[in-house]
């Protein structure tokens, strides 16, 4: 029977950083960081580094998570979480498919790092429903029509609730320029339009 | 991107201190532009010191006109009653800029030190005196569309992002920063730099100051401003070109103008020519269209931009028509 191993690659990325953290020091530092090196004190620092703990609020439950301070809030969100709904389309903050809100507004999670969201509410896609019942602007979505492959819904609808909520929605000019942060390349933005006037009725 | 210590300090002294205290350090607050430059590894912290939570984020109006924390979002500041009613001008420009999202994020501050978006300067594959100070200028000679039309170097042709700093531009604002050692204010016309030989500064800040405001002095603009921003889609796009413009009028003559321009400079452009012309001036086309002229006089097209010069000629006119009509 094998051995229950432990997390390999993580293993190997620790052991790459210590690496890296010796041969960099070889290559530029006095002694004193070599030894330094050698007493595996960078491997602790390493280790400080990678994986600190923090408590957030998400979808109404507070969470103890680790994360390691270089992880954006859509990569923990997504990729530690399992919270899929949120999508990642540039990652550069130019599309809004990760739009999600934290304490009550609405951003971009792929442009925070989740460990600058420490104590924060953040609500996803995944929280907007109450229970089986959709939010209204999801039910308006489907009944208008304002999506064709989906991708950029969760962002579209978690914007959508956001702008009704700022009442940016007095007429199909407002409701576009305050939903411009939201592309889709499907073009189904006048079904968009209509569902978030619906709601905002 | 690069391994980094992480540190949010909760006082403004100890921010300071910590950026004095380590190597390598740099302050974090809204994210929205430094992020991305740090997964391109544009920009590497060894330190990064998250000053989001800093109480540095009032606006409050004073004796000399309305003073915003530097960690003023910038959609609090847009839909402030003090800026809404009283320096409308620098709410019609922060909403011309970004998206709700990105607003919702991004500080008075990081607006002011945000980077280029030159593509060139975020292209790690291509050379950028700004990112990597030596290995050229790709757009000089390459791709330009979007470059400068006024005050470029051999060096960098890189234009400033920003629509706010335009408006505070026109309205002369000022920046408060703080360091260890001292606080100063700083004019705004005098921030931001041209590229000269040293494009990777942007703006005359030293390592480790932060912006702890901005002061906008009292004004007569409230009743004749406006912001007008050219890009290539409807909205959530940088400028080609944008102009903030303001006037104080009385009995059809100019009494004072300001014209400033985004999206042509290294820094906001201030038209200082064409509003001295128009001061003593009657608010007529005419003189509009000859302060427009001025506007544009000494710029210097690239090889793709040269469409610029008549969109900001057109652009200024148009602001102050608009403004009538």
């Amino acid at each position: 029977m094998a051995k229950k191993n432990k997390n390999p690659l993580h293993t190997s990325r620790r052991t790459f950083f210590k690496q890296s953290a010796v041969l960099a020091a070889v290559a530029v530092t006095p002694s004193t960081v070599l030894e330094a090196a050698e007493n595996r004190t960078f491997d602790k620092a390493a280790y400080a580094l990678e994986q600190v703990p923090i408590t957030l609020s998400i979808n109404g439950k507070v969470q103890k998570v680790m994360v390691e301070p270089r992880v954006t809030l859509l990569d923990l969100l997504r990729e530690q979480l399992g919270l899929t709904g949120t999508k990642k389309g540039c990652d550069h903050g130019q599309c809004g498919a990760c739009t999600i809100h934290i304490d009550g507004r609405r951003v971009n999670s792929c442009l925070t790092l989740a460990i600058m969201q420490e104590g924060r509410e953040i609500t996803t896609i995944e929280g907007l429903a109450n229970g089986e019942e959709l939010h209204p602007m999801q039910a308006a979505f489907i009944k208008h029509d304002g999506l064709q492959c989906g991708y950029c819904t969760p962002g579209q609808i978690m914007s959508a609730v956001a702008c009704v909520n700022e009442g940016h929605t007095n007429n199909d000019f407002e409701i576009r320029e305050f939903m411009s942060g939201n592309l889709c390349r499907c073009g189904a933005y006048p079904n968009i339009v209509n569902a978030i006037k619906e709601v905002a009725q | 991107m690069k391994l980094f210590q992480y540190h949010r300090p909760t006082d403004t002294q100890s921010a300071l201190d910590l950026f004095q205290k380590n190597e390598g350090a740099q302050y974090i607050a809204g994210a929205t532009n430094l992020l991305d430059l740090m997964k391109k590894d544009i920009v590497a912290p060894d330190h990064l010191i998250d000053i989001s939570r800093l109480p540095l984020n009032s606006i409050q109006n004073g004796p000399l006109g309305v003073t915003i924390g530097a960690l003023a979002l910038n959609s609090d500041v847009a839909m402030h009653q003090i800026i809404t009613q009283q320096y409308p001008l620098v709410a019609q420009a922060l909403l011309a800029g970004a998206s709700p999202q990105l607003r919702n994020m991004a500080t008075v501050g990081g607006n002011i030190l945000q980077r280029t978006r030159c593509p060139y300067f975020y292209d790690i594959a291509m050379p950028c005196n700004k990112r990597q100070p030596g290995s050229g200028c790709g757009a000089k000679e390459g791709f330009n569309r979007m470059s400068a039309i006024f005050g470029a170097s051999d060096s960098c042709v890189a234009v400033h992002p920003s629509d706010l700093c335009v408006a505070l531009a026109a309205l002369d604002a000022t920046i408060t920063v703080k360091s260890a050692k001292q606080e100063r204010i700083i004019d705004f016309k005098d921030f931001h730099r041209l590229p000269g030989n040293t494009p990777e500064k942007d703006n005359i800040l030293e390592k480790g100051e932060l912006i702890t405001s901005i002061t906008i002095p009292k004004n007569n603009f409230t009743k004749f401003h406006n912001y007008m921003k050219v890009r290539d889609r409807a909205s959530y796009a940088f400028a080609l070109v944008s102009v903030a413009v303001a006037f104080e009028i009385k009995d059809s003559v100019i009494l004072d103008a300001r014209i400033a321009l985004g999206g042509v400079a290294h820094k906001p452009w201030r038209a200082y020519e064409a509003e001295a012309y128009l001061k003593g001036k009657s608010d007529s086309e005419n003189s509009f269209k000859a302060a427009a002229a001025l506007v544009v006089k000494e710029a210097k097209p690239l090889t793709h931009n040269a469409f610029k010069v008549k969109m900001a000629e057109q652009t200024v006119l148009a602001a102050m028509l608009a403004i009538f009509n």
